[in-house]
């Protein structure tokens, strides 16, 4: 019994740190703005969204999935084509974006999850493809060039988000929405089905769980997910274009979650941060970044494979963050 | 045919307890190769039923087709009455036909007690309730913490189910197999790589749990069954050779003949 209620009062003590770390990252994200360039964290920001959301599969469900890009370019295209040419609000784009973005994971899934492993990879691959080929076909998608000048709008009619700043406490809520969404969703007695899944699918199966139907929620609501974080992004930058549905795009948010560390809450938005801070810095240096993103991917492979975030946890005796009570 | 199943029928045999999982002419094949055929099986309400045989003889693949694992080829299974031959694995396993692995089937990275509340979870539809807090899950720990201390688990509670010894990790496997209140316990060699140790202590759950339910086992250890199972039906490449128990069947020439080793003749 002694044991245990210490275990009980470290458990509480650790709970406590981390609702620090929580308040100071927000006070950190709100201050944020002042300090460096809002567009550069709004781009930030985004890829941690998706990558989060991509993470909810991988991760929690384990489900590696190939074709994500589908669901945040899609998202692009349609928020995009909704407040360009309908003249929508742009809280009303981006939710037909994250609507567009479900119904488009609720068909690709329904698809998908019927094999595994690396077939399920490969169904996701070549769904996303095709979803790419009807982006560079469709008139509404305006082919190669996209669909530029997409004007940010005002929310709820009265706030402009044509100010920087505005635009990025938009784009921080639509991120903390998308990312307690996704905590709540894995800490939730939904999630514990999950994580039995990932950890033995036919033993949930012999327990009486529809594994299907629970993957298929799962990769409904990633999709979802991720469609936000792409209907945002298309606002921030103004445009929608075919880079954010191809398939490098998803092995972008692979590496990125990789980076960072699956199965953390954390580790994909430090790992997104990663990239697109890279990717920043040295889109003006001489290196080419993709030959540097990938040594650094592949250094992170070989040397911890769990990931940045994943190897901290390690280092202070943790397995599992979503674990922590 | 051997009168292998005397138990479907017979007036001798009126007092047994009810049937409550029968298979009728079951058969399985693998692109040209019959793995199971003919199997007739009938699995009685608190009785221990063994399934045994050489390796190869069929009995996984037998385990697979009961729990709709895997589909028959032909055949019929009924449960409770009910006709359960083409349902799905987890519409059997909600019905109260539950089984578990040869390989231990844990949860590796949830603790001993999630492992349990997994399966607690499943009645009263918490499964799908994604907006809520894992905290609604407490209600069922002392469910879980009961069903633990009933095989003994309950002081490593709190551990990761992979940080369990072999052993324990199949007493937890039955325990969460438990939570589900099944009618009927399918065990696909609950002993495998057990110290004898933790036999004897899963023997006695076994024993404990059969009161009020029906158990079909996959058993090596000859011993074993001898001491618990009070109906043994002996498989060998993919037929029933014998059925009875274990007087009857260890006796029976066919069953010496297969587990001597001795050649087949063609």
């Amino acid at each position: 019994m002694a044991d245990l209620t210490t275990s009980e009062i470290q458990g509480q003590a650790r709970a406590r740190t981390e609702w620090l770390l929580v308040g100071v990252a927000l006070a950190a994200l709100l201050a944020a703005p002042f300090f460096f360039y809002p567009i550069f964290l709004m781009k930030m920001l985004c890829f941690a969204l998706f990558a989060c959301a991509f993470n909810l599969l991988l991760g929690f469900t384990g489900l590696l999935s190939f074709g994500h890009a589908a669901f945040f370019g899609g998202a692009a295209y349609f928020t995009a084509h909704a407040v360009k040419e309908w003249g929508w609000t742009p809280e009303a784009g981006v939710l037909l974006g994250v609507a567009g973005a479900a119904l488009l994971g609720l068909v690709m899934g329904f698809f998908a999850i019927r094999r595994q492993g690396i077939y399920f990879a490969m169904i996701t691959l070549a769904l996303s493809q095709m979803f790419f080929f009807f982006c560079l076909q469709a008139p509404f998608t305006k082919g190669e060039d996209g669909i530029q000048g997409v004007p940010r709008g005002h929310l709820f009619g009265f706030i402009d988000l044509s100010m920087p700043l505005n635009m990025y406490y938009f784009v921080l809520g639509g991120f903390l929405i998308g990312v307690f969404a996704i905590w709540r969703i894995v800490n939730s007695p939904f999630g514990m089905i999950l994580k039995s899944i990932r950890e033995n699918e036919s033993r949930a199966t012999s327990l009486g769980y529809s594994v299907a139907r629970y993957k298929l929620a799962a990769f409904v609501m990633s999709a979802a997910l991720a469609g936000l974080a792409g209907a945002m992004k298309t606002l921030v930058f103004q445009f929608a274009t075919l880079t954010d549905v191809t398939w490098q795009m998803s092995g972008e948010v692979i590496l990125m979650t990789l980076l960072g560390g699956i199965g953390t809450m954390l580790g994909p938005i430090v790992g997104a941060g990663l990239v697109v801070a890279l990717q920043n810095y040295l889109a003006t240096s001489e290196f080419p970044v993709t030959v540097i993103t990938g040594a650094i991917f592949m250094i992170c492979v070989l040397l911890f494979r769990r990931g940045i975030v994943g190897e901290v946890y390690a280092r202070l005796g943790r397995t599992d963050s979503s674990d922590a009570r | 045919m051997l009168d292998a199943h005397a138990g479907s029928g017979g007036a001798a045999l009126d007092a047994e307890p009810r049937v409550v999982l029968s298979a009728r002419g079951l058969r399985r094949d693998f692109a040209g190769f019959v793995a199971v055929k003919n199997v007739d099986l009938d699995v009685r309400h608190a009785r221990i039923h063994a399934l045994i045989g050489p390796n190869g003889a069929g009995k996984t693949t037998v385990f697979n087709l009961l729990t709709k694992f895997l589909a028959p080829s032909a055949g019929r299974i009924e449960f409770m009455g009910r006709d359960i031959t083409n349902a799905a694995p987890a519409k059997v396993a909600r019905l109260g036909l539950v089984r578990s692995f040869q390989i231990s089937a844990t949860f590796p990275h949830l603790s001993v007690l999630d492992n349990v509340r997994v399966a607690l979870q499943r009645p009263g539809g918490l499964g799908y309730q994604f907006w809520r807090s894992l905290s609604t899950l407490d209600l069922l720990t002392p469910r879980a913490e009961q069903l633990l201390e009933t095989v003994g688990l309950h002081d490593e509670r709190h551990k990761l189910a992979a940080d369990l010894s072999y052993g324990r990790k199949r007493v937890l496997e039955i325990a969460t197999t438990l939570a589900l209140d099944p009618k009927v316990l399918l065990l696909d060699e609950p002993m495998a790589g057990m110290g004898h140790e933790d036999v004897g202590i899963v023997a006695e759950i076994i024993r404990g749990v059969a009161r009020d339910r029906a158990v079909l086992m996959v058993e090596h250890n000859l011993k074993v069954v001898a001491d618990l199972c009070d109906w043994i039906t002996v498989l060998q490449r993919g037929e029933i050779i014998a059925a009875g128990d274990y007087a009857t069947v260890s006796s029976d020439e066919q069953v010496k003949i297969a587990y001597m080793g001795t050649a087949y003749d063609d």
